[in-house]
C-alpha cells in the first residue's frame, strides 16, 4: 500500500493513500475537533467543525471528506478556521439545554469537548427553550430531540451500518429532526432496537435507560448466538451496568443486536437466579449445601452401568466445560452417551460437510462474506437469528453484492434481494439440484476446479437428470424463469457464498440438503477463497465449540472417532483409564431409551432445555419423569429442571472464565466480570468437584486455562491455542501449532479429506405432508427479540415488551377461510397434540403454511412438531409438520 | 437521414409557415402570458376567426420578453408587415381582429411594433422600441417567434447546425471553441464553461453524465423557464454538443415540477428530437449516442445546487455533499458528470452555430456574450431582457425599463436573488458583468434583477431574502441551518422595533461565519443581502434600531397611519372604509385614527381623495395630532381652496 506525504501545520505526516486529511491528522496525533465524524460511517461534512485551510484549495474544506494528496499543505488552526468553528459551536450551544451536570452525557459529550477546546466562554445569541417531548417509547433507550445537534450519526448508522432505515432526517432547514416514517414514536416504527444509533450519539440525545458509567470494563463474548460478538461488560461493584460493542471484535466490529446490547444485565442479575443446590425431597425442592448435593450425586451416579446413563452437554457452556463434561462422561461414567442440542440444529452440517469436504464447519469467515459478488441465503432468516451477520450481508448488498434469498416466508432479507425464490418447505434438494442442472447445461461450472479438486463428478451429473426444470418447478412451486435467473446469477457472480441455517438442516433429509449446498459450491468452484464458501450459521454461542470439544456420542475432541483404536489409545493414555469403544446414543435415542427405561439417569448441563427444544415434548416429558436420577445444572429453574432430582446452581457466562467458539471457528476468550450469585459455581468447577467426589483423578484443574492446555495437547485443530495467544481477537481453528496464525478460510489448497466429493442426490419429500385432517404445514421461525427457549431473553422486561407471547403467523386467505381474525386465540393441532396461541394474520406466511417460534413455554411448539428424523444426522424434521388450525371459542 | 436533408425539410415547412400570402396569428402564451390572460385572449381570437370564417393559422408561442405588455399577440396579414400588439384583453383582441383583418386597420394605438422592412405609419419597428432596442437577443432569439413545439421551426432557423458542426470536429476542438468564446456558466457562479468540460473530458471512466440544471429556484426568476417554454430545442442542442465534447452517453434535464409548461415543452421536444434521430443511437450517422431523460424536482431551492441536484436524481434526499470530489470527477452515481445551466446550454448551441468569434464580440473583456435578466420590481417596463455584458445598470433600468414606476425615486437594484446584493444609485453606471458586480458586493447570479424605490425598506428586503433562505435551507450544515435562523430572528426583531445596537455587529459576525463555514453555495451566499444592505444602507438599519424608525415607512411595527389635521376635510370616506372601525370623526371634523385599534392595512390612505391627501404614514417622528376629532379649521379649508385654485 502506497503512502502519501503531506504537511499539517508544518509537520510532515505520512499516511496510507486514500486516507482523508482528518485520518492523517489523527494518525499523527494532531487534534482536529469533529462532531459529525464517526470512524465507520461515510464522511458527512455537516457539522463544519473539522474545516481546515489547504493551500491551493478554495474556501475551507472539511478535513473529514478531503482525501490527502501528495505534498498537500494543511493548516488546522488559522483565524478563518477558528472563526467558523466558534460560530458553529456558539450556534449549537445557543439551542442546547444548559444542564450539563445532570445530563447523562456529562463528561462523555463531544460538544463539551469541542466547546472546551475552542475556549467558548460566552454565547451572544438568545437561548432556546426546549420544544420537543422526549420519546421514551423504546424500553431500552430514549430520544431527547432537544439535545440533538443533527450530526446524523444515528440516521447514518441506521442506514449504513444496520441497513434498517428506521430513522432518517425529516423536514428541512431549522425544522429538520430525526424521525421515523410517519413520525411515529420509535417503538411503533421498524426500529429493531439494536442501539447502534445510541452507541454513536455524541451528546445526550440518544441515551440508554438502564446504563450507568462503569467502574471497569471487561472484554468478553456475547452469550446469545453463534456470531460471537465481542463486547465490553461495564461493571460497578458486583453488577453489570453497561454493555458496549468492541470495535476491534473481528466478528462484529463493534456492532451488537438488541439482545446483546440490552438483554444481558437483567437476566444475569435476575432475582430468580439459582443460588443454592436443590434436592427434591417429598415432591418439593429443598435447598441443601454443596457437600450434601455432591455426596448424593457421587453416590447415585456411581451406581449406574455405563449403558444406563447419559450426559446432555450444553452449547451455551464454554469449551473448557464441554471438554470436562465429555471427559467426565467417558472417563468417569464410562459412557459415550453424550450429546447436546447441536443434534437439533447443525448435526446435518457436521455430518454432511464431513462427507463432502471432510470437515463440517463454516468454510469462510464472517468478515469475508461481504467480499463476495453474490450471496445465496437459503433457509436462514439472518436478520432475526444472526442479526450482526444480517447487517454484514446488507452492507455488502449496498456495495453491489447480489443477494438470492430462498425461503418460503417473506423474511426481512427479501426486501434487499435481487431474486427471492419462494419455495415450498422441504423442497430444497429439488431446487438446488435444478439450479445445478442449469449451471451444468449452460456450462457455467468451474471446469478447472472440478478437474483438479473434486471427485465423483460424473456420478453426480447422472443424478442431475432426475431434476428437469419443469419437475423442479412443480415440486418447489417456483417459476422456471426464476430458478434459471438464480442459477445464472449464483454461477456467474464470482465469488459467491452460501449462507444457511435451520431451513436447510431441520428436515428429515437435512443431511441431503447440506450435501446439495456443497455440491453447488463445488460445481462453481466457490470454495477456498474470500467471499465464497458453504457457511452454516451456527445457532448457539458455543455450539461450534461444544461439537469441537466432543460433546457428541461418536467422537472425542476435534471429531476424533471413539471407535478408532489409535485415537482411543491416545485419550486412554492421557486420561489414565480404559475408554468405551462403542459410539453412544444421539439425543433423540437417549430420550427414547429413557422412555423405555433403558437409560435410567441423565446428567444435564446449563442451558439445555429439552422440554421446550426437543420435538414431541410430551414424549420427552414422560421420558424425563421415568428417570431414576436426573441432575440438572442451570442458572434458572427451567422447565426441564423442574423434573430433576438434584438441581445445581451454575454461573452465567459473565461469572466465569473460558472460551467460546463462534460460527466462524473463532475461539474467543470469555472473561469473568462479576461473581456468581449466592453459591452458584462455574460448570467446570461443579463437574470437577463431582468427579473428585467420585474418587477420580485428572479433574484437578486450577483454572480454565489449564483445561485449554489439556485440550490443545489432545486436539490437532486446537493445538496452537493458548490463552496468551487468544488475548487479541481470538484464533480460528485449525491452528495446529503455536506459531500458526489460525485459519480464516478452509480448503484453500485442498479439502480436509483431500478432494471435495460430489454426492448424487434424489428428491425425498418431507415425511409429513398436508392431508384432509391436517391441511396446513407448520414451520418454525424466530423472533429477533428472543433467543431459543427464552430462558435468558424472557427474563428481560424490555425484550418482552417487544414480544411477549407466541404468535402463529397465518396467511390472510387461509385466515379468512377459517374465519380467523388477527389477534384471535387459536388451537394448533397435529398428530402429536394441540397447543394454543394467538393468530397473527400476515402475508409473510404463504398460503398453506403457518409458522411459530419456539420461544414461549406456554405455547410449546415442539409439543406438536414432527418426530421424523434424518437417518444420518438424527435431526428431527422441525420445519415441516402437518397441522390444522381452529379458532378457540 | 442526413442533417442537410433534415434542414431541407425543415426549411420547406418554415417557408410554408411564413408564407406571406396567408394570415398568421401568434399569441405569447408561455406562463407569464397565461398569467396575464393570454389563453382567454387566444380563445376569443380563435372564436372570432371561426365566426368570421377567416382562414388564419393561430399558433401559441413563447415570450418576447415584454412582460409589462402581456398578453402579446402578433398578426401577419398579406400586404402588411407582421405587427405585434400588447396589453390585449379578449374584448380588445376581438375588436383588433375585426379592425385589422376585416377593415384593414392595423390599430397603431395598441401596436407595440412591426417586424421587417415594411413600415406602417404610427407603428415603430419592433426592435426599435425602447425596451427592445438596447437588447441583444441571442438566447431568446426564437422566443415568441417560432412554435416551440415544432422542431422544424427550430431547425429552419439554424437549429442543430451547431451540433452538426460539432460532430465533424474532435471533442477537444469543440472544447477549444467554447474556450475561445469566453463563455462562463450562466447559472450564477460564472465558472469558465470550457474548464468544467475539460476536467470531465480528462476522466477516463466509460460512464459519464451530462445534466441540465433547470431547477431555477430564485424567487421571481423566470429566465430559464421562459427559454424552455419558448425554445426548448436550443437547450437540447447545447446538451448534445456538451455530451459529445465530454464523452457522455446519458443526459438528464432536472426541471422543477412547479414549471408544468416548461416540462410539457421539454417532453414534446425530446420526443421530436428522438423521432428525427437527433437523440438516440448513432446520431446523424456519427457513431455518437446520447439518451436524455427528464427528471422533475419537487420545488426545493437547494436542489439547484449541483451536488444536491445529483442526490435528487439518485433518488436520495436533496442535500449537498462536500466538494472535493467535484462532479467532474465523481458526480452522478460516482461517475464524471458535467452540469450546466439551461442558459449556458443555449449559449453553447449558439456558439457552435455561429462561431466563438461572433460570440466574443459581445460583452466585456472577462464576461463575454449576453445575459438574460428578469427585470422586475418598481419599474415601468418589467420583462425578460437579454443584454450584452458591459451594459450599465442605468441603461437597463432607465432605457430598457423605462425608469421607476410612478416616477418615484430609485433606491436600489437587487441582483442575483437570495444570493446576491442590493446596489445603490451611486453605482448605477457600473457595467453589469461578473467582476464588477462582485466588487460591489453582489453577483450576476442566474439573472434576477429587482428594482426598488423609495418605498422599499432595505432592512425588510434583507429580512425577506433571509426568510426565503430559512425555508429552503436543507438543514445539513450548522452554519446555514442555525446561523440563518439566528440572522432572521435578529432581522425580525429589528423590523419589529426591538433591535438593539449590538445587532449589527452580531449580523456581520454571523455572516462571516456562515459565509466561510457553510457546506454549499446556498449557505455561503445567504448573508449577501444582509451584507450589501448594511454596506450601502446602514443608516436604515440604524434608524430602525436606534430611532425605532423605518425610513421607507414600510415596517408595520414602526409606522403609524395618521390623518393630518391641516389637510383633513372631514369627508368621512376613510371612516366608512376602515375595516376595524379605528377612525372616529364626523362631518367637517378632522378624523382621528385610534392607534391601538389600527391594523395598518393602509385602506384609509388608499381611499382618501387625492386632492386632500390627508392620510400619511409617519415613522419615528413626532407630530401634533388631535386626540379626538376637532372641527376642520377655516384656515385649513381656505388652504385647500387655494390649493385647488392652483390646479
Amino acid at each position: 500500500m502506497e503512502n502519501v506525504h503531506l504537511t499539517i501545520n508544518g509537520r510532515e505526516v505520512s499516511v496510507k493513500k486514500g486516507s482523508t486529511v482528518l485520518e492523517a491528522a489523527r494518525e499523527a496525533g494532531i487534534y482536529i475537533p469533529t462532531l459529525c465524524y464517526f470512524p465507520d460511517l461515510k464522511p458527512y461534512g455537516g457539522c463544519r467543525v473539522c474545516v481546515v485551510e489547504i493551500e491551493g484549495m478554495r474556501g475551507l474544506p472539511t478535513s473529514c471528506t478531503t482525501v490527502a494528496t501528495e505534498g498537500m499543505k494543511v493548516y488546522t488552526e488559522t483565524e478563518a478556521v477558528n472563526k467558523v468553528r466558534r460560530t458553529v459551536v456558539e450556534l449549537l450551544i445557543a439551542d442546547h439545554p444548559a444542564d450539563c451536570l445532570t445530563c447523562p452525557a456529562d463528561q462523555k459529550c463531544e460538544l463539551q469537548k469541542v466547546a472546551a477546546y475552542l475556549g467558548i466562554t460566552e454565547i451572544r445569541l438568545p437561548r432556546k427553550q426546549p420544544e420537543y417531548q422526549v420519546d421514551e417509547s423504546n424500553p431500552f433507550f430514549y430520544l431527547d430531540r432537544n439535545k440533538c445537534i443533527l450530526c446524523a450519526r444515528c440516521t447514518r448508522a441506521c442506514n449504513e451500518i444496520t441497513c434498517v432505515g428506521a430513522i432518517d432526517m425529516a423536514n428541512r432547514g431549522y425544522r429538520m429532526k430525526v424521525a421515523t416514517f410517519g413520525d411515529t414514536p420509535l417503538f411503533d416504527s421498524i426500529c429493531r432496537s439494536c442501539g447502534e444509533c445510541v452507541a454513536r450519539c455524541p451528546v445526550g440525545a440518544l441515551v440508554p435507560k438502564a446504563h450507568m458509567p462503569p467502574a471497569a470494563e471487561i472484554e468478553t463474548v456475547c452469550p446469545y448466538c453463534g456470531v460471537g460478538c465481542s463486547m465490553f461488560l461495564g461493571v460497578r461493584g458486583e453488577r453489570i451496568v453497561s454493555v458496549r460493542g468492541n470495535p476491534e471484535g473481528p466478528a462484529n466490529k463493534g456492532m451488537l443486536c438488541v439482545k446483546g446490547r440490552y438483554g444481558i444485565a437483567e437476566f444475569v442479575h435476575h432475582p430468580e437466579r439459582l443460588t443454592a443446590p436443590l434436592i427434591r425431597k417429598n415432591g418439593q425442592f429443598e435447598q441443601v449445601s454443596w457437600e450434601e448435593a455432591l455426596d448424593v450425586i457421587a453416590e447415585r451416579l456411581g451406581k449406574f452401568k455405563p449403558d444406563e446413563v447419559a450426559v446432555i452437554s450444553s452449547a451455551k457452556c464454554t469449551n473448557e466445560e464441554n471438554y470436562v463434561i465429555q471427559k467426565f462422561a467417558r472417563a468417569v461414567l464410562g459412557t459415550n452417551n453424550i450429546d447436546h442440542c447441536a443434534r437439533l440444529c447443525h448435526a446435518p452440517s457436521v455430518a454432511g460437510l464431513a462427507m463432502t469436504f471432510g470437515s463440517g464447519a463454516m468454510t469462510n469467515s464472517i468478515e469475508d462474506i461481504g467480499q463476495g459478488a453474490c450471496i445465496l441465503a437459503i433457509g436462514t432468516n439472518t436478520t432475526a437469528t444472526h442479526p450482526v451477520i444480517g447487517m454484514t450481508v446488507k452492507q455488502a448488498i449496498r456495495r453491489g453484492t447480489k443477494l438470492i434469498v430462498v425461503n418460503p416466508r417473506e423474511i426481512d432479507l427479501c426486501r434487499d434481494a435481487d431474486i427471492w425464490l419462494r419455495l415450498k418447505p422441504g423442497t430444497d434438494v429439488a431446487l438446488l439440484m435444478g439450479m445445478m442442472n442449469i449451471i451444468y447445461a449452460e456450462k457455467l461450472y468451474d471446469e478447472n476446479f472440478i478437474n483438479s479438486r473434486t471427485e465423483n463428478f460424473d456420478e453426480f451429473v447422472r443424478s442431475l437428470k432426475e431434476f428437469p426444470l419443469e419437475k423442479v418447478s412443480e415440486i418447489t412451486g417456483v417459476n422456471v424463469e426464476d430458478i434459471v435467473r438464480a442459477a445464472r446469477m449464483y454461477a456467474s457472480s464470482r465469488p459467491a457464498s452460501i449462507l444457511y441455517a435451520m431451513g436447510i438442516t431441520q428436515h428429515s433429509h437435512g443431511t441431503d440438503n447440506v450435501i446439495a449446498t456443497s455440491n453447488l459450491a463445488l460445481l462453481t468452484g466457490n470454495i477456498g477463497k474470500p467471499g465464497s464458501g458453504v457457511n452454516p450459521l451456527r445457532g448457539q454461542n458455543n455450539v461450534q465449540g461444544a461439537c469441537d470439544m466432543g460433546a457428541l456420542p461418536g467422537v472425542f475432541t476435534g471429531y476424533q472417532a471413539v471407535d478408532n483404536p489409535e485415537i482411543r489409545k491416545k485419550f486412554e493414555d492421557a486420561w489414565g483409564c480404559k475408554l468405551n469403544p462403542r459410539p453412544g446414543m444421539v439425543l433423540p435415542d437417549i430420550m427414547e431409551a429413557a422412555h423405555r427405561g433403558e437409560i435410567r439417569s441423565i446428567f444435564l448441563l446449563v442451558g439445555e432445555n429439552p422440554l421446550l427444544s426437543e420435538p414431541t415434548l410430551k414424549h420427552v416429558e414422560d421420558a424425563l419423569k421415568k428417570l431414576d436420577f436426573l441432575v440438572v445444572q442451570d442458572i434458572f429453574l427451567t422447565e426441564t429442571a423442574r423434573f430433576a432430582h438434584v438441581v445445581l446452581p451454575a454461573a452465567s457466562f459473565a461469572e466465569k472464565d473460558g472460551t467460546f467458539t463462534n460460527t466462524e471457528r473463532r475461539v474467543q476468550l470469555v472473561r469473568k466480570a462479576v461473581p456468581p450469585p449466592g453459591q452458584a459455581k462455574a460448570d467446570w468447577e461443579i463437574i470437577c468437584a463431582i468427579a473428585r467426589k467420585m474418587g477420580k483423578s485428572g479433574f484437578d484443574y486450577r483454572n480454565p486455562r489449564e483445561i485449554m492446555e489439556e485440550i490443545a495437547c489432545l486436539t490437532p485443530s486446537y493445538a496452537g491455542i493458548t490463552y496468551e495467544r487468544l488475548e487479541k481477537g481470538g484464533i480460528q481453528w485449525p491452528c495446529p501449532t503455536l506459531s500458526h496464525p489460525g485459519t480464516p478460510i478452509l480448503h484453500t489448497m485442498q479439502f480436509n479429506r483431500g478432494k471435495g466429493r460430489f454426492i448424487p442426490l434424489s428428491y425425498k419429500p418431507p415425511m409429513e405432508t398436508p392431508d384432509e385432517e391436517y391441511p396446513l404445514i407448520l414451520t418454525t421461525e424466530r423472533s429477533l427479540f428472543h433467543y431459543h427457549t427464552g430462558t435468558m431473553s424472557r427474563k428481560v422486561q424490555g425484550l418482552n415488551k417487544f414480544r411477549s407471547e407466541e404468535l402463529v403467523e397465518i396467511n390472510p386467505e387461509d385466515a379468512e377461510n377459517l374465519g380467523i381474525d388477527d389477534g384471535d386465540l387459536v388451537k394448533i393441532t397435529s398428530r402429536r397434540g394441540t397447543i394454543t396461541a394467538r393468530a397473527k394474520v400476515t402475508e409473510v406466511s404463504p398460503r398453506g403454511i403457518v409458522s411459530m417460534t419456539f420461544h414461549f413455554a406456554e405455547s410449546p411448539t415442539n409439543a406438536i412438531t414432527s418426530m421424523y428424523l434424518d437417518p444420518v444426522a438424527k435431526i428431527p424434521e422441525l420445519k415441516v409438520s402437518a397441522v390444522r388450525i381452529e379458532k378457540v371459542v | 437521414m442526413t442533417f442537410e436533408e433534415l434542414r431541407r425539410q425543415a426549411l420547406i415547412e418554415w417557408e410554408e409557415y411564413r408564407n406571406n400570402q396567408k394570415i398568421r396569428v401568434t399569441i405569447g402564451a408561455a406562463t407569464c402570458g397565461r398569467a396575464s390572460g393570454a389563453l382567454t385572449v387566444a380563445e376569443a381570437i380563435r372564436q372570432k376567426i371561426a365566426e368570421l370564417k377567416i382562414d388564419a393559422l393561430v399558433t401559441e408561442v413563447g415570450c418576447i420578453g415584454t412582460c409589462y405588455a402581456e398578453p402579446v399577440v402578433s398578426i401577419a396579414k398579406p400586404g402588411f408587415p407582421e405587427i405585434y400588439y400588447g396589453g390585449l384583453t379578449p374584448d380588445k383582441a376581438i375588436s383588433l381582429i375585426e379592425d385589422f383583418l376585416i377593415k384593414n386597420n392595423p390599430r397603431p394605438d395598441i401596436a407595440l411594433g412591426s417586424l421587417g422592412d415594411q413600415v406602417v405609419p404610427g407603428i415603430p419597428a419592433l426592435f426599435d422600441i425602447p425596451m427592445l432596442k438596447p437588447q441583444v437577443r441571442i438566447i431568446l432569439r426564437n422566443c415568441g417567434f417560432i412554435d416551440p413545439e415544432n422542431i422544424n421551426h427550430y431547425i429552419a432557423n439554424g437549429g442543430y447546425s451547431g451540433f452538426n458542426r460539432a460532430l465533424k470536429m474532435k471533442p477537444e476542438e469543440v472544447i477549444e471553441e467554447v474556450k475561445r468564446s469566453g463563455l462562463r456558466g450562466r447559472g450564477g457562479a460564472g465558472f469558465p464553461t470550457y474548464l468544467k468540460w475539460e476536467l470531465c473530458r480528462k476522466e477516463t471512466a466509460q460512464e459519464k453524465y451530462i445534466i441540465c440544471n433547470a431547477d431555477e429556484g430564485d424567487p421571481g426568476a423566470f429566465m430559464n423557464r421562459s427559454l424552455l417554454e419558448g425554445d426548448p430545442h436550443s437547450v437540447l442542442e447545447g446538451m448534445l454538443i456538451g455530451a459529445y465534447a465530454i464523452g457522455a452517453k446519458k443526459g438528464f434535464i432536472y426541471c422543477r415540477a412547479e414549471k408544468p409548461l416548461a416540462i410539457e415543452r421539454l417532453k414534446v421536444a425530446l420526443k421530436a428530437a428522438k423521432e428525427k434521430g437527433l437523440i438516440g443511437n448513432n446520431i446523424l450517422g456519427s457513431g455518437f449516442n446520447l439518451e436524455i431523460e427528464l427528471r422533475e424536482g419537487a420545488g426545493a431551492f437547494v436542489c439547484g445546487e449541483e451536488t444536491a441536484l445529483i442526490a435528487s436524481i439518485e433518488g436520495k434526499r436533496g442535500m449537498p455533499t462536500p466538494r472535493p470530489p467535484f462532479p467532474a470527477q465523481a458526480g452522478l452515481w460516482g461517475k464524471p458528470t458535467n452540469i450546466n445551466n439551461v442558459e449556458t446550454w443555449a449559449n453553447v448551441a449558439a456558439i457552435l452555430q455561429r462561431g466563438s468569434e461572433w460570440f466574443a464580440q459581445y460583452g466585456s473583456e472577462k464576461s463575454k456574450g449576453t445575459k438574460t435578466f428578469a427585470l422586475a420590481g418598481k419599474i415601468k417596463r418589467t420583462g425578460l431582457i437579454e443584454v450584452p455584458f458591459g451594459i450599465s445598470l442605468r441603461q437597463i433600468i432607465y432605457e430598457i425599463g423605462g425608469g421607476i414606476l410612478n416616477d418615484k425615486k430609485f433606491k436600489a437594484v437587487q441582483t442575483g436573488g437570495p444570493s446576491g446584493g442590493c446596489i445603490p444609485e451611486k453605482h448605477l453606471d457600473e457595467p453589469v458583468d461578473y467582476e464588477s458586480l462582485a466588487k460591489l458586493g453582489s453577483i450576476v447570479g442566474s439573472g434576477g434583477m429587482v428594482v426598488m424605490d423609495e418605498d422599499t425598506c432595505m432592512v425588510d428586503v434583507a429580512r425577506f431574502f433571509m426568510s426565503f433562505i430559512q425555508s429552503e435551507s436543507c438543514g445539513k450544515c450548522v452554519p446555514c441551518r442555525m446561523g440563518t435562523k439566528q440572522m432572521l430572528d435578529i432581522l425580525n426583531r429589528i423590523t419589529g422595533g426591538n433591535g438593539i445596537p449590538q445587532d449589527i455587529d452580531l449580523l456581520l459576525s454571523l455572516s462571516e461565519g456562515i459565509k466561510a463555514g457553510s457546506l454549499c453555495g446556498l449557505g455561503q451566499t445567504a448573508p449577501n443581502p444582509v451584507i450589501t444592505t448594511l454596506r450601502y444602507f446602514r443608516d436604515e438599519y440604524e434608524a430602525h434600531i436606534n430611532l425605532k424608525r423605518c425610513p421607507a415607512h414600510l415596517c408595520k411595527d414602526l409606522i403609524n397611519y395618521v390623518i393630518l389635521p391641516e389637510k383633513c376635510q372631514g369627508c368621512g370616506i376613510c371612516l366608512r372604509n376602515c375595516p376595524v372601525s379605528a377612525i372616529t370623526g364626523g362631518k367637517r371634523l378632522v378624523h382621528v385614527i385610534d392607534q391601538a385599534k389600527c391594523i395598518k392595512c393602509g385602506t384609509c390612505e388608499d381611499v382618501c381623495p387625492p386632492r386632500f391627501k390627508a392620510v400619511t404614514k409617519i415613522s419615528g417622528e413626532k407630530i401634533e395630532l388631535p386626540e379626538k376629532p376637532i372641527p376642520v379649521t377655516a384656515s385649513s379649508s381656505q388652504k385647500n381652496t387655494a390649493d385647488n385654485s392652483e390646479k
